[in-house]
């Protein structure tokens, strides 16, 4: 019997209540007190950087982790709500939030568009056309005026956030990002453990005869692949206010390879899984960053390990020792 | 042309030139095609996507590359011998890894193969930096012929008539030879094969590093024209990967096919409209994708 | 509950350990030599211009004059959002003072930002763009070795000077291409010469059969080649495969460097003209100090950048020595004050716009049986004097430069 992706994905807990279960209210509380330790200690920008990324990680985890679909295009949206953000903020002198919202909508409009057309393909076809357009993607990318090609879209301004919060402020910028990043994840866990994210389990389980039970899973699956795209975008657009610059690198291939990875060493399915995946990937990229091509081939073993012998994942493992989903 | 006469032209593009672009497209073809042929035999007779291609492809050219460097084998040699070194990686990394996986979801052999890949790719930088090395085309292939519309070199034409044997020999081998009714039947059921006394997980083995081999071999053959550098392949597997597809997974006819028409669509594309020509195929691909979800030639899962 | 506390809060701990970087460093002048140290542009800059940076420190006398100088190196992958991750790093956290190097014209651009927000020093020996001192110029950034109108302006008008006067562009399909030959066609066509076609190629490319058919058909002269790094060598290349050279074209390099040649060998690049800004086997004193770097260096032979990479820590290190401080802005006006004097460049000076001034060469790469030994690559054409190589100031449009 071939085992498949979702064999490996840690099921969410039964009980669809309102009430969170209490370890992983802990967890969360637990996540959260670091994190707001942590710029204290750490250097900021790296650290907001790693929460981009974990947002990023936590919105493609709910396609691969929850619907089982692999997505080898996701830095379409990453990147193109960046080049957004970055224009309305340079170019159109919005304000920050409103930069960050249009291109959060760019990525959901993108989602919506590409959902459609590659929601009916599966397994290997279905990561094969969410590659297609992201390279038409990355194309237009390279060839629009606007995008600044391999320049980019430099200093974007940062501005001032409801007019009130000054994001020059490092620590001020940190907070809005980790303010970001939870009410992303909060919207990831409340989508997976309510009504919607059952019926996506039953398609995930077992689609024919979800059918027969009368629900549209075509539907469902399209609306879990905007949800994710949308906060893909979230990610996209808060990056490129953070570093004030938006890219090529984020619309290439390799940053959908890269998304990947982090979920995959984090845990695929888990709630915070992808979250410390990312923060693991980016530290190890900035520690190996003197090392140059040894960054590749860790990040290359890290995937053969995993795939090999760390399926579960960091935090997939981690909960099958608590035996309590994470 | 005599003066007063009308070149005709297509799109304001002289036909004479387009010939030699279509020339040049049909030998870019035959890369695409020994690359996705390889890809090909690999998916439909183990089920295993091997992101890894393009790593082993470029690990083709390098054997090359020190094979005439450390041992003064030339060109020759090294068509022989590149791709037998790269089949025997294949051959270890199939018993020591992807055998583990294939009780999986095909999505696991993809991932293993990327890490393989990457750790390949950046194995080499580290050692060679990405600048490349220069390998020589081999004397009895220098020069060319000055056919009416362009000047063909003589390697270039060489590239594609090897490759064009070399691929329809193989769809002979699988399709039309005993040992290839094996192969597909041990694919198909290996209990009831192995019942027959054939030895399964050795074919198995044997058909990757076959594969693999091929892409070695095209590997060789790039070496003299392109720059033998550690990234050849990372672009390129993406390609190879979308003719694949297009193609349909597990269809050798299809690989081949597509594989030489991709070559002419992009050549077209490179002279109408040339910034697009890296991206062309994956229009295509999902195109094909909407309409045929399985590929053109391919069997549905 | 307890173990799933510790062992989140251990998780967390490693990635947040590997960002506590913080190491303080005052009282210290600190350079930091950013480049591309393992990819296209690695032989160009990479390992080669940290070799040279040392140098300079070695023969400022740092130790003697009892200047503490400390050299950090890192690799910024040719991508703009890597290098002003680092800088940014390098600036806050480990009180980097200067910036040096950094090939890629758009990592050179973030970077020549954030220095300015943050009053540090850049010193661009890698990058080409000519914004650098126009649109884009800054109190904080001087650009040392070369830029695009240099290069276009050397081998365009050189070029057409001497009967090369039917040009087709081979250029690649991004902004650094597109500037590249758009600066060139205009020397060209002021010079009287005549743009037959262009195509552009995706970046990168590997295969550039189809394109250098259509050179041969529109039978320029001149094919340029508005590209760099790998793509100009894969074109070379294949154009000796496909005869462009012995069918009577000539490629022209517009951004084309020694370690270029020599991965090409002298069989293929032979006759290709080009502009640089230095060559070891100049004068005594370039080939003196390209020895000393090709020992340090496995033979290689120094190319522009790292020349530029040694001459500009030197004139930096005495701006700091002058000034006894390593405030960004000022060591930058101070050096602007200074002339320049270094064995690779000989005198020179640098502008209000921070353009550092200095004569330009065009070169001819010889045929294998004329060369006398190991890179021994080249043959001069031409030598531009200083006044003439570079833009001149009134035309940049920096806001730096009083009208």
């Amino acid at each position: 019997m071939t085992a498949t992706v979702k064999d490996y994905v840690v099921a969410p807990p039964v009980s669809v209540a309102a009430a969170w279960p209490r370890h992983q209210m802990l967890a969360f509380a637990v996540m959260v007190a670091l994190l707001v330790i942590a710029p204290f200690v750490a250097y900021p920008v790296f650290l907001m950087k790693a929460l981009c990324f974990a947002l990023f990680a936590c919105a493609f985890n709910l396609l691969i982790g929850y619907v089982g679909l692999l997505s080898f295009g996701h830095a379409a949206f990453l990147g193109a709500a960046g080049y957004v953000s970055a224009h309305s903020a340079k170019v159109w002198g919005l304000p920050p939030e409103l930069a960050i919202l249009a291109g959060t909508a760019t990525a959901a409009g993108l989602g919506l568009v590409i959902g459609a057309l590659t929601i009916r393909s599966r397994g290997i076809y279905f990561a094969n056309i969410t590659l297609a357009f992201a390279q038409m993607v990355f194309f237009f990318s390279v060839q629009a005026k606007f995008t600044g090609g391999e320049d980019g879209i430099q200093a974007v301004p940062q501005g001032r956030l409801f007019g009130v919060l000054d994001l020059q402020q490092t620590y001020t910028l940190y907070f809005v990002v980790l303010a970001i990043f939870l009410i992303g994840f909060l919207i990831v866990y409340r989508a997976i453990h309510s009504p919607f994210g059952q019926v996506l389990k039953a398609v995930r389980e077992n689609e024919p005869r979800a059918i027969s039970l009368g629900y549209r899973a075509e539907h469902y699956k399209l609306m879990a692949f905007v949800l994710s795209a949308t906060l893909s975008g979230l990610a996209g657009g808060t990056k490129a206010l953070v570093f004030q610059l938006a890219s090529l690198t984020d619309v290439h291939w390799t940053m959908s390879g890269e998304v990947v990875l982090m979920t995959l060493l984090g845990g695929l399915g888990t709630v915070f899984g992808p979250a410390v995946g990312a923060f693991i990937v980016i530290g190890l990229e900035h520690w190996l960053a003197q090392l140059g091509s040894w960054l590749t081939i860790v990040q290359g073993a890290i995937f053969v390990v995993c795939v090999l012998t760390f399926r579960r994942g960091v935090v997939g493992e981690l909960s099958r020792l608590l035996r309590k989903p994470l | 042309m005599p003066a007063g006469e009308e070149i005709s032209t297509v799109f304001g593009v002289p036909v004479q030139a387009l010939f030699g672009q279509v020339l040049i497209g049909l030998i870019n073809g035959a890369f695409y095609a020994m690359l996705s042929l390889g890809l090909s035999v690999i998916f439909g007779l183990l089920n295993i996507i091997n992101f890894a291609h393009g790593a082993l492809y470029m690990t083709g050219a390098f054997a090359a590359y020190f094979l005439l460097q450390w041992a003064g084998l030339g060109y020759w040699w090294s068509l022989l011998l590149a791709p037998i070194a790269v089949g025997l990686l294949g051959v270890v990394l199939e018993k020591t890894m992807l055998k583990r996986l294939y009780h999986l979801d095909h999505l696991y052999g993809l991932l293993l193969t990327f890490g393989i890949a990457l750790i390949i790719q950046g194995g080499f930088r580290n050692e060679f930096g990405s600048s490349g090395l220069p390998y020589a085309i081999p004397s009895q292939l220098t020069g060319g012929y000055n056919l009416d519309f362009m000047f063909l070199p003589t390697y270039r034409a060489w590239v594609v008539v090897f490759s064009l044997v070399v691929c329809v020999g193989t769809w002979v081998v699988i399709e039309r030879t005993r040992l290839g009714a094996y192969l597909r039947a041990a694919t198909e059921n290996p209990t009831l094969v192995r019942a027959f006394g054939i030895n399964v997980p050795r074919m198995i083995t044997l058909t990757y590093g076959f594969g693999v081999a091929l892409a070695g071999l095209a590997g060789v053959l790039a070496a003299p024209i392109y720059q033998v550098n550690p990234l050849m392949g990372a672009d390129l597997i993406i390609v190879v990967f979308a003719v694949v597809v297009i193609g349909g997974m597990g269809s050798i006819m299809g690989s081949i096919v597509t594989g030489f028409t991709l070559g002419i669509v992009e050549g077209f594309t490179k002279v109408f409209y040339p910034e697009a020509s890296n991206t062309v195929i994956f229009v295509i691909m999902a195109l094909v994708l909407l309409v045929r979800p399985a590929g053109l030639f391919g069997r549905t899962a | 509950m307890l173990i799933t506390r510790v062992l989140v809060l251990t998780i967390a701990l490693i990635a947040v350990a590997a960002a506590a970087h913080a190491q303080i460093s005052d009282g210290i002048v600190k350079i930091g030599v950013m480049n591309d140290q393992s990819g296209t542009y690695a032989d160009i800059s990479g390992p080669g211009s940290t070799t040279a940076a040392r140098l300079a420190v070695e023969d400022f006398g740092a130790a003697k004059k009892g200047l503490k100088v400390e050299i950090v190196v890192a690799d910024h992958l040719n991508k703009p959002d890597v290098g002003s991750s680092i800088a940014r790093q390098w600036y806050d956290a480990e009180k980097v003072d200067v910036i040096v190097d950094v090939p890629t014209s758009s990592v050179a651009l973030a970077i020549n930002q954030i220095t300015r927000d943050k009053g540090k020093a850049f010193l661009v020996s890698g990058a080409a763009t000519s914004d650098l001192t126009g649109k884009a110029c800054s109190p904080n950034t001087i650009h040392w070795t070369y830029d695009t109108w240099a290069l276009a302006n050397g081998t365009g008008s050189a070029i057409v000077k001497t009967g090369g006067d039917t040009w087709f562009f081979l250029t690649a399909d991004y902004a650094f291409g597109h500037a590249l030959e758009r600066d060139t066609e205009a020397v060209v066509v002021k010079n009287g010469g005549k743009v037959l076609g262009k195509v552009r190629h995706p970046f990168p490319t590997a295969d550039f059969s189809s394109f250098l058919l259509q050179a041969q058909a529109s039978k320029a002269k001149i094919i340029g080649l508005a590209n760099a790094g790998a793509d100009t060598t894969n074109a070379i290349k294949q154009g000796a495969e496909f005869g462009i050279v012995k069918g009577g074209q000539q490629f022209a390099g517009l951004l084309v460097f020694i370690s270029d040649v020599h991965a090409l060998s002298l069989e293929k690049a032979n006759g290709l003209v080009l502009t640089e800004a230095f060559y070891w086997d100049l004068n005594d004193k370039t080939r003196a100090w390209s020895k000393r770097f090709a020992e340090k260096q496995h033979g290689a032979m120094p190319t522009m950048v790292q020349a530029g990479v040694y001459s500009a820590v030197l004139h930096y290190l005495k701006a700091v020595e002058a000034l006894k401080s390593d405030d960004g802005t000022k060591v930058i006006a101070k050096m602007k004050e200074m002339p320049t004097d270094d064995p690779l460049f000989g005198k020179g000076v640098v502008r209000a716009d921070g353009r550092k001034i200095h004569p330009m060469y065009l070169f001819e790469v010889k045929k294998p049986a004329e060369a006398k030994g190991p890179w021994d690559y080249y043959r001069v054409r031409a030598t531009i004097p200083a006044e003439q190589a570079f833009r001149p100031l009134d035309q940049g449009e920096c806001p730096l430069v009083k009208k």
